[in-house]
């Protein structure tokens, strides 16, 4: 068994060594504090300002009025375009909507002609470009309907659909860009902390050192992430309370303190996985690369930034193994869905369960890594 | 500049003159004064951390002078120009064995690398090497790595790297610390016929071991900053009255910095006896790496209170045979064992009863002195009130109060020793194992160490099992073993070894059981061979003057690259790292929503509402689960995230659309994902009005629409995720991984200590960091090309545009990501923290603001700010524009051109943040 007694010692001894590191101090806070921010404020998933550009041919009542129905925050104001310069503001990406309202629009469709409008989409721009398609579609024809002084679903639109968005129903979603900014500073920094611990203890003897004294392997270990889970945890509570709470508003409909807990789990797991990196690392520059390769797929493919759902079957069984995945999905859960602990238990034990095999194979390794770079 | 100051600027040697240097609060030397003619030689000995170390390296120019003049050669180091204009004529060796050697370089290599530096050229190169290389003995070894030498071998190939140019001026820091008694003779000698080839060169040294000393003309002594007493050593000895140096130096110092010396022989044991059981053995301890054996059948016996000696040559096993004994290393044959139990390595109880001392230092160097000592004390299992008075007591008998809250790698390099033989006996163990621990210690500390093992052997009955380099400190043993090539030759008292082999002293005996075991102890031969090799040239020869020299650049970009293609996992890691990555994410980071589970609660029953549920079932954008009975378990469907959408049919949903009475239908839709909701929103819309339109069809009614809007899909006609993000992926491949891979190229040379190359030689900071920064754009580029061909063959998106441009984009795209890596570097203390900058400074921006995820032109506030200053913003539209849009190379110059911007800015602010000599 683990001393407590040792644990607590060396816990002591890891701070004062993180602590110590002031430039590494910095990089944390400002990841904590200003890179959430920027992330929770400046990005967005859904559609807001976006930009479109529109070609004005008619120059009529109506497709004025089409052109104002585009209005922030989910689009900038539309800026005008001459035909011959679509093509080239569309390379360089300036607008991701360019309108075509042909000439004798208005007139055209007084006269019941129907007439073409045409959208240009840069279908590069992947995550706007479907759902801002939607929205054009739909305000192009409100307004004229509007414009011809009739409902614009006047078609025999007998049955009303009531969308409602259940859970975040403004689908605001700075809370949801600045809990995933924290969790991918989170993920990145207890990955990187533990295994960057351990890796330097062994470069500099001191590992090998703790292991003629009466001091177990699990202690070191336990130490390691008790100490610097710890500080991260601490952070990302100011950064969840302070940036996230009191600096943006962030309105939740779960409880915080579940939140937390899930957080502590993740990082349980996320700070063993550092150690386990370690033990296969020769190097730091190794550690290093292991570190971007087992960190980046983690983070990208845990649903925080791009549907589950869209990806191949094959991957989509294999993220069910990612801990992100499960801390993903307990977040959105916790915070917008108000789930209680009763929902997302089986989540909790998942992430747990991981953190917990990660720590049983970095004690297995640990004798044979010390022997590694000899 | 004072008169003296500029006499000594003529002055052809070296003059210091009234140095004073501190670190913070703490003097390290105080008005220091010195000259060194041409030709001499000057020993400087002291007490550890008076300043000998500062003021060499201040010597040697990789220090910044705070106050006083330094000349050397006819230059005064405070004019940089000058200082630089007779650097390439002064060799700096630091402090360490091999400290600033590179470890996975071979020998050859590692001086060939010194001679670029300094300007050779290959002609010359392939002249000097082989005959430094014979001169010194290394032939034999020039292809073995440095970090496979033996401690002598390391230094002497130090030497070696030293001498490759010709140096007027010798700077070497305790050069023969840890390095055993044969190999230190050879290196002395090697030394002394180096001088005599070299007339004109002076050398100043700086050492521990005073028999070291006498071998010099002119001897100073240093204490706490101030220069206590110079001379020749006949005048020091003459001065103190005393016959040795070692007494000398002991008599000169104050009387409260001298301890009680009484050098007296210790009074046999009183613990020793024969009968009993050994409390150390070893019984045909074996241990093997590969298939070379470091350890051959060792047998050991150590009694009880018996200090018991361990000597031989660097490398031959003697570390490596106390691993074993403390459990650290398992033995592939034989067996250890300690108070007559096996050695285990889980065994707690013995555990507490070993003091062990690692050969190099093992504490944390970032605690301070007191806090590595508590802890140590707690982890032993000391009580609270015990740990006080023991800590105390270590602090006392090895003199650390001064350095008490001094973190402990800003210790010189004796004090340390000191504190992790105070940590090995804090818990007053009863088997003390220490491996070399008077390294570099001076005298004085030494001798109240040794006072204090005898004491703890006489009086406590202690076991004592030390390795050593010092013969003096052989012969205060009760018996030693010689170890040779992993066998020990010989074991016995000191007395009676010497009788053996009828030798005068100690050393004598050994040197000839090294020969007996098969040791080659000539001594070197004749530096001569190397000079009329390499005839002296005059001044800097062929130091290539001005801003850039591509020699020295290639120089470091050669070594790199030898690092690099070294370390094959780290190459594997790199490449096929991005390969996969790329895989991963070209299939997985998709913004296709489709496959959206969904549930019914149908109210209705009818053949309308099943038709209804029927057009969304029918799309492959929705998956149909299974459906719900009532409003809860709807909603406990979504909370679970089982489904993403819930359909709500009210009854009489069928009866009213017959009639063509108004109806209405409940959609819910997850919104924990904005971006998903907003997508599903635009499909149930769609599918509602496919579901009306088909109504309206079957009433036989014209579906009226005043405008068709016709929407165009421009670049990605098919609107495929794959075909928009895998050329928008390069951007972050192209960032993450070479700026990880540079990110530790500074930080690193600086923890290993090689970066006293770039303070002490000719080479310039952009020479050093361009030839740091090149392997990696090669490595970086090899990236580039592998990217393209995957996502043309792997992925199928067709390069549509200019592929000129992309390559070309490419190029400036990784000597950005690479340099932002080397800036992270530049300015970071340690590795964590520059990988974690690094890491923050690129992951974030390239996933976030730089048009990844959603168009930078939809950003806002900081996030656009960073943007606009990022330059994955302008790659990811060259590559998006070259395969995608199909743009031309017209179209992408404007990109290209501001991607290659980045490149000479984060240069030049990496250019800033690196000192060209050590604060």
């Amino acid at each position: 068994m683990p001393s407590l007694r040792n644990v607590l010692r060396l816990c002591g001894k890891e701070l004062t060594s993180l602590l110590r590191d002031r430039v590494l101090f910095v990089f944390m806070l400002y990841a904590f504090s200003l890179m959430v921010y920027a992330q929770a404020t400046g990005t967005s998933h859904d559609l807001v300002r976006a930009s479109l550009g529109v070609v004005d041919e008619d120059r009529s009542a109506l497709s004025q009025r089409i052109i104002d129905g585009f209005l922030p925050p989910r689009f900038q104001k539309p800026a005008m375009v001459s035909p011959d310069a679509v093509d080239h503001a569309m390379d360089q990406a300036r607008y991701t909507f360019v309108l075509n309202i042909p000439p004798d629009f208005q007139a055209d469709v007084l006269a019941g002609r129907h007439p073409d409008v045409q959208l240009l989409i840069d279908a590069t721009a992947v995550m706007q470009a479907g759902i801002g398609a939607n929205y054009i579609q739909s305000i192009v024809s409100d307004e004229i309907g509007r414009f011809l002084r009739r409902d614009a679903a006047a078609t025999p639109d007998s049955v009303e659909l009531r969308l409602r968005i259940a859970f975040n129903q403004t689908l605001e979603s700075t809370w949801f860009t600045g809990a995933m900014a924290l969790l991918q500073v989170i993920n990145m920094l207890a990955i990187l902390l533990t295994g960057a611990a351990v890796m330097r203890e062994r470069e500099h003897g001191t590992l090998e050192h703790l292991l003629v004294m009466p001091v177990r392997a699990s202690e070191i270990m336990l130490a390691k992430i008790i100490a610097n889970g710890g500080v991260i945890l601490c952070l990302s509570l100011i950064s969840l309370y302070v940036v996230l709470e009191a600096v943006l508003g962030m309105q939740i409909a779960g409880s915080l303190s579940l939140f937390f807990a899930a957080t502590a789990i993740y990082l349980f797991f996320a700070a063993a996985l550092g150690i386990v990196l370690a033990t296969f690392a020769g190097s730091m520059a190794q550690f290093a690369l292991l570190f971007i390769l087992v960190q980046m797929p983690m983070y990208m493919l845990s649903g925080a930034l791009t549907p589950l759902e869209a990806m191949p079957g094959w991957l989509q069984t294999a993220v069910q193994l990612l801990p992100t995945k499960h801390y993903v999905a307990v977040t959105q859960a916790i915070l917008s869905r108000g789930a209680g602990l009763e929902t997302v238990w089986p989540e909790f034990l998942t992430v747990f369960a991981m953190g917990a095999a990660a720590f049983a194979v970095s004690l297995l390794r640990f004798r044979r890594f010390l022997s590694l770079q000899q | 500049m004072n008169a003296e100051a500029a006499a000594g600027a003529l002055y052809g040697g070296l003059r210091i003159d009234h140095v004073s240097h501190r670190y913070g609060k703490t003097v390290a030397l105080e008005d220091v004064s010195l000259a060194l003619a041409p030709g001499a030689a000057l020993a400087l000995v002291g007490p550890d951390g008076v300043g000998k170390s500062t003021l060499l390296a201040l010597a040697a120019g990789a220090k910044t002078l705070q106050q006083g003049g330094i000349a050397a050669l006819g230059a005064a180091f405070a004019d940089r120009r000058a200082r630089e204009s007779v650097q390439p004529r002064i060799a700096y060796m630091p402090q360490g064995l091999g400290r600033n050697l590179y470890a996975s370089l071979t020998v050859r290599e590692n001086i060939a690398f010194f001679a670029r530096l300094f300007g050779h050229d290959r002609a010359e190169e392939a002249r000097r090497i082989p005959a430094l290389l014979e001169a010194t003995g290394l032939m034999p070894f020039a292809d073995r790595p440095m970090q496979k030498l033996s401690g002598g071998m390391k230094q002497k190939l130090g030497l070696c790297c030293a001498l490759v140019h010709d140096p007027d001026l010798l700077i070497l820091d305790e050069p023969t610390t840890g390095v055993d008694p044969l190999s230190r003779r050879q290196f002395w000698d090697l030394v002394d016929s180096i001088r005599q080839s070299r007339p004109q060169l002076a050398l100043l040294v700086a050492t521990s071991t005073m028999d070291e000393a006498e071998r010099f003309g002119q001897v100073v002594m240093l204490d706490q900053g101030r220069i206590l007493a110079a001379g020749s050593p006949a005048d020091l000895k003459r001065q103190s009255g005393t016959t040795t140096l070692e007494q000398a130096f002991i008599a000169l110092l104050p009387p409260e910095r001298r301890g009680g010396l009484d050098g007296e022989p210790p009074a046999p044991s009183p613990y020793l006896d024969d009968t009993a059981e050994p409390v150390i053995a070893a019984r045909g301890l074996t241990r093997r790496f590969g298939d070379f054996t470091a350890v051959d059948h060792v047998d050991l016996a150590i009694r009880r209170g018996e200090i018991f000696g361990f000597l031989g040559s660097n490398g031959c096993g003697k570390t490596t045979t106390m691993k074993m004994l403390t459990g650290l290393l398992p033995a592939s044959e034989g067996e250890g064992f300690l108070f007559g139990q096996p050695v285990s390595a889980g065994d707690f109880a013995i555990r507490r009863r070993i003091g062990y001392m690692a050969q190099s230092f093992s504490l944390y160097g970032e605690l301070t002195v007191r806090q590595n000592l508590v802890l140590h004390a707690a982890l032993y299992g000391l009580s609270e009130a015990d740990a006080v008075t023991r800590s105390k007591a270590m602090v006392q008998h090895f003199d650390l109060k001064p350095y008490l809250d001094a973190v402990a790698d800003t210790l010189p390099m004796g004090v340390r020793q000191r504190l992790s033989l105070a940590v090995a006996i804090i818990h007053e163990p009863e088997i003390l194992i220490l491996d070399e621990p008077t390294s570099g210690v001076d005298p004085v500390a030494r001798e109240a160490f040794w006072r204090e093992l005898v004491r703890l052997a006489r009086a406590q009955g202690v076991t004592i099992f030390i390795s050593t380099h010092y013969m003096a400190e052989a012969t205060r043993c009760d018996r030693v073993a010689f170890m040779h090539a992993g066998r020990v030759i010989a074991t016995g008292t000191p007395a009676e070894l010497q009788a053996a082999q009828g030798a005068a002293t100690l050393e004598e005996a050994f040197i000839a059981y090294m020969e007996l075991g098969g040791r080659s102890t000539e001594p070197a031969p004749a530096m001569a061979v190397a000079t009329t090799v390499a005839p002296v040239s005059q001044g800097s020869i062929g130091v290539p003057r001005g801003l850039f020299s591509g020699r020295r650049f290639r120089a470091y970009a050669w070594r790199e690259s030898i690092e690099l293609l070294r370390d094959p996992i780290r190459l594997a890691f790199a490449l096929f790292g991005t390969v996969m990555l790329m895989l991963i994410f070209g299939y997985g980071i998709t913004f296709d929503v489709d496959n959206i589970s969904f549930t019914a609660l149908d109210g209705d029953g009818t053949p309308e509402s099943r038709a209804y549920i029927e057009a969304y079932a029918g799309s492959s954008y929705f998956k149909r689960e299974a459906d719900v009975v009532d409003g809860a378990a709807l909603l406990q469907q979504l909370r679970g995230n089982r489904v993403a959408l819930a359909i709500e049919i009210p009854p009489g949903f069928g009866a009213d659309l017959r009639r063509g009475r108004n109806t209405e239908v409940s959609v819910w839709i997850d919104g924990g994902m904005p971006f998903r909701a907003e997508t599903i929103e635009g499909y149930v819309r769609g599918a509602h009005s496919s579901f009306l339109a088909e109504v309206v069809r079957q009433q036989g009614r014209e579906v009226i629409a005043s405008a068709n809007l016709v929407m165009r899909y421009r670049y990605n006609q098919a609107f495929r995720s794959i075909d928009a993000m895998v050329p928008a992926l390069f951007a972050m491949m192209l960032m993450l991984i070479p700026a990880i891979l540079t990110a530790l190229g500074v930080v690193s040379e600086r923890e290993r200590g090689s970066i006293t190359n770039l303070y002490v030689t000719p080479v310039r900071k952009l020479e050093f960091l361009l030839g740091k920064q090149m392997p990696y754009v090669a490595l970086a580029y090899v990236n580039v090309l592998l990217l393209i061909v995957m996502t043309v063959f792997v992925f199928g998106v067709p390069l549509k545009g200019s592929l000129i441009g992309l390559l070309l984009g490419g190029l400036f795209y990784v000597l950005a990501s690479t340099g932002i890596g080397l800036l992270t570097s530049c300015f970071t203390r340690s590795q964590v923290a520059a990988l974690f900058g690094t890491a923050v400074l690129t992951i974030m921006p390239t996933v976030h603001f730089s048009g990844l995820m959603q168009p930078v032109s939809t950003l806002q506030g900081g996030a656009r700010l960073i943007g606009a200053f990022f330059p994955a913003t302008y790659f990811l539209r060259t590559s998006v524009g070259a395969f995608t849009k199909g743009l031309s190379l017209a179209d992408l110059m404007p990109f290209i051109l501001t991607t290659a911007a980045f490149w000479p800015a984060f240069l030049a602010l990496a250019w800033l943040f690196l000192r060209k000599q050590e604060a």
